[in-house]
């Protein structure tokens, strides 16, 4: 409206060619294309063409001279480590996500009761595990579960409990990366968790005590319902990020022993590239996108609804 | 004022108000008892980190007592900020967060603007791709992006893979996507008025972005910048791809690709090692805490 103000004496022949109004639209939305060009540019350079590359890519042969079609998914297919890696993979992101939604809510819970004036101080204490990058906090677990100088066996000695080799046996280091997953991810659940309790009106809680409710069914019939979005959000959201882990299970484990404790990342680095073969790698990571994509699409209609909402 | 009620209307209830106070006594010990339990498991690794960090090679090899120091001594702590080799993961780590964090707002503030505030063709699609492109994990893309690293460096000549300045490319890929996603959420809560009243007193696009829109969306700016200063210091995969040479290596892959020889672990250093790399997001997250957990719990209630 300004730029009409000043150029109107201006420019007359110019406003007979196009309307003026129609010349300010016009840069509105020129400025803002120009403002977000970068960010399209990065997308589309970095991110959509990429993704398409691989698809490209698992489709030639270890030199990448030759198309193969999808002989790069046959040969897997008949590969018993990759069965091993899917395995492994949903035992790992499952497990992971729940005890960690699990943990998330019961400590949310204990910080949300006990009197506001604590609760800065145990919720910074208890989102350490978060802060830290997670490839340092995994080489302190390295440490902790040592053969030899493991202090966990150490200090279980004085009950009894023999040496147990927390990343040489399968089974425990299958356990091992799972509770370094929960332990760095559980203060993102707790925090959600605690920020949406909070949202809960005191009024219903009061309301359910005069019903004659107990805490259980508080819980299950107040809590619960008002925290059900931000809870298969949050769910979700951790689904996808622990599906494609990447730094836990190569720093603990590297995927041994014998491969029982690679997931999908792992592998696919293991085989494109200290291996050499870039396609087979591809087609290995590939295999997340079907979970990656439901979860997505889960996510963006929560999102969604909750943009409608308010 | 609920229980006032109570005993007025029943005098019979007061035995149950006891009851309900003494419950609540219990409730607030059982928090505290789990409270105390769950901070020990958080705060375990850490701590043992800077144990070890304080023991000579020869008191951790003795195999004494592994939850104490018995020689406390600094030589792990001398001995890594003396060397050349760990002084350049350290500077490499920092320049490449400041840059990438600066390359980030560069990108993600305006572009946040423009999606929150001039609506255009498009612009709703696109916010959704943003976000849908923060789901996507980097172990999905380090293929192709070596891949094609590696051909543009055949076609051009221009290497990129093993320079430090690569980061600077992929970083952004990670930081930029959520970085605009919570900003378009700040500037959303922004009224309307606010940017009405500047472009009718005459103000551009971009000075209704400078002049009112940074400054009362400071928060979220500087929420959005820990976050990228975060990411960026943390990274593992890509540094650990794309980066081999001692000399082009960030903190995280350089203390595990260094300090790491063969069967030899020196644990002493590389507990200090890790403990110096999780300091810097240590200390913004001790100062800045608020700022943190609100651009943590930005991305999913935002929007």
């Amino acid at each position: 409206m300004a730029d009409v103000a000043l150029q109107s004496n201006r420019a007359a022949q110019a406003a007979r060619k196009r309307g003026s109004l129609h010349r300010m639209l016009k840069r509105k939305s020129t400025v803002a294309f120009l403002m977000t060009l970068p960010l399209i540019l990065l997308i589309a350079t970095l991110v959509i063409y990429p993704a398409f590359y691989a698809l490209h890519l698992a489709t030639l042969n270890k030199s990448m001279q030759r198309f193969v079609g999808l002989s790069n998914f046959e040969f897997l297919f008949r590969r018993e480590t990759f069965w091993l890696v899917v395995k492994q993979s949903c035992i790992f992101a499952i497990t992971a996500v729940i005890f960690k939604a699990v943990l998330g809510f019961i400590i949310a819970h204990f910080v949300h009761n006990i009197p506001a004036k604590g609760q800065r101080k145990w919720r910074g204490m208890l989102l350490v595990p978060w802060v830290i990058p997670p490839a340092m906090s995994t080489l302190a677990w390295l440490w902790l579960f040592d053969p030899s100088y493991s202090a966990f066996n150490y200090t279980l000695s004085f009950f009894g409990i023999g040496p147990i080799p927390w990343t040489g046996d399968a089974m425990w280091a299958r356990f091992s990366v799972i509770l370094v997953n929960i332990w760095v991810g559980a203060p993102f659940f707790m925090i959600m968790y605690l920020a949406a309790l909070k949202s809960v009106p005191e009024q219903l809680y009061e309301a359910a005590a005069i019903d004659g409710a107990n805490w259980w069914q508080r819980i299950w019939y107040v809590t619960l319902p008002m925290m059900r979005n931000i809870i298969a959000i949050t769910t979700l959201f951790s689904l996808i990020v622990t599906f494609a882990n990447f730094d836990i299970v190569r720093i603990l484990t590297a995927g041994g022993p014998l491969d029982h404790t690679h997931i999908f990342a792992t592998w696919a680095f293991r085989i494109g590239i200290e291996g050499s073969d870039i396609p087979l790698g591809a087609s290995v990571s590939l295999f997340m996108v079907p979970i990656l994509a439901v979860a997505a699409i889960f996510i963006l209609r929560d999102v969604n609804k909750r943009g409608n909402e308010s | 004022m609920a229980t006032v009620t109570i005993d007025k209307a029943a005098p019979t209830r007061k035995v149950k108000y006891g009851s309900m106070s003494r419950d609540r006594t219990w409730a607030l010990r059982w928090s505290y008892f789990f409270l105390v339990i769950f901070a020990i498991f958080s705060l375990t690794p850490p701590i043992y980190m800077l144990i070890t960090s304080l023991k000579s090679s020869a008191e951790i090899s003795a195999a004494t007592n592994p939850w104490w120091v018995f020689h406390p001594t600094l030589e792990n702590y001398v001995g890594l900020l003396t060397s050349n080799q760990f002084l350049r993961f350290f500077w490499n780590s920092a320049i490449v967060s400041i840059f990438v964090v600066t390359i980030t707002m560069l990108i993600s503030v305006p572009a946040a603007f423009a999606l929150a505030r001039m609506r255009f063709w498009g612009s709703a699609v696109l916010a959704t791709g943003v976000f849908l492109t923060y789901l996507i994990p980097e172990t999905l893309l380090f293929i192709p992006l070596f891949k094609m690293f590696a051909v543009i460096g055949d076609w051009t000549g221009i290497q990129l893979i093993n320079k430090w300045y690569v980061l600077l490319i992929l970083y952004p890929t990670l930081t930029v996507p959520f970085c605009t996603w919570i900003m378009i959420g700040y500037f959303a809560s922004i009224p309307k008025e606010l940017d009405e009243a500047a472009i009718i007193d005459g103000a551009s696009w971009i000075q209704t972005l400078t002049r009112i829109f940074i400054p009362v969306a400071f928060p979220g700016i500087i929420a959005a910048t820990i976050f990228a200063f975060t990411v960026s210091w943390a990274q593992f995969l890509y540094p650990l791809v794309f980066t081999t040479s001692t000399d082009q290596l960030v903190m995280p892959v350089g203390i595990i690709t260094t300090l790491i020889k063969g069967d030899v672990f020196n644990w002493g250093q590389i507990m200090t090692g890790a403990l110096l790399g999780a300091a810097p997001p240590l200390i913004i997250y001790a100062f800045l805490m608020d700022y943190y957990i609100a651009g943590l719990t930005a991305g999913a209630t935002k929007g």
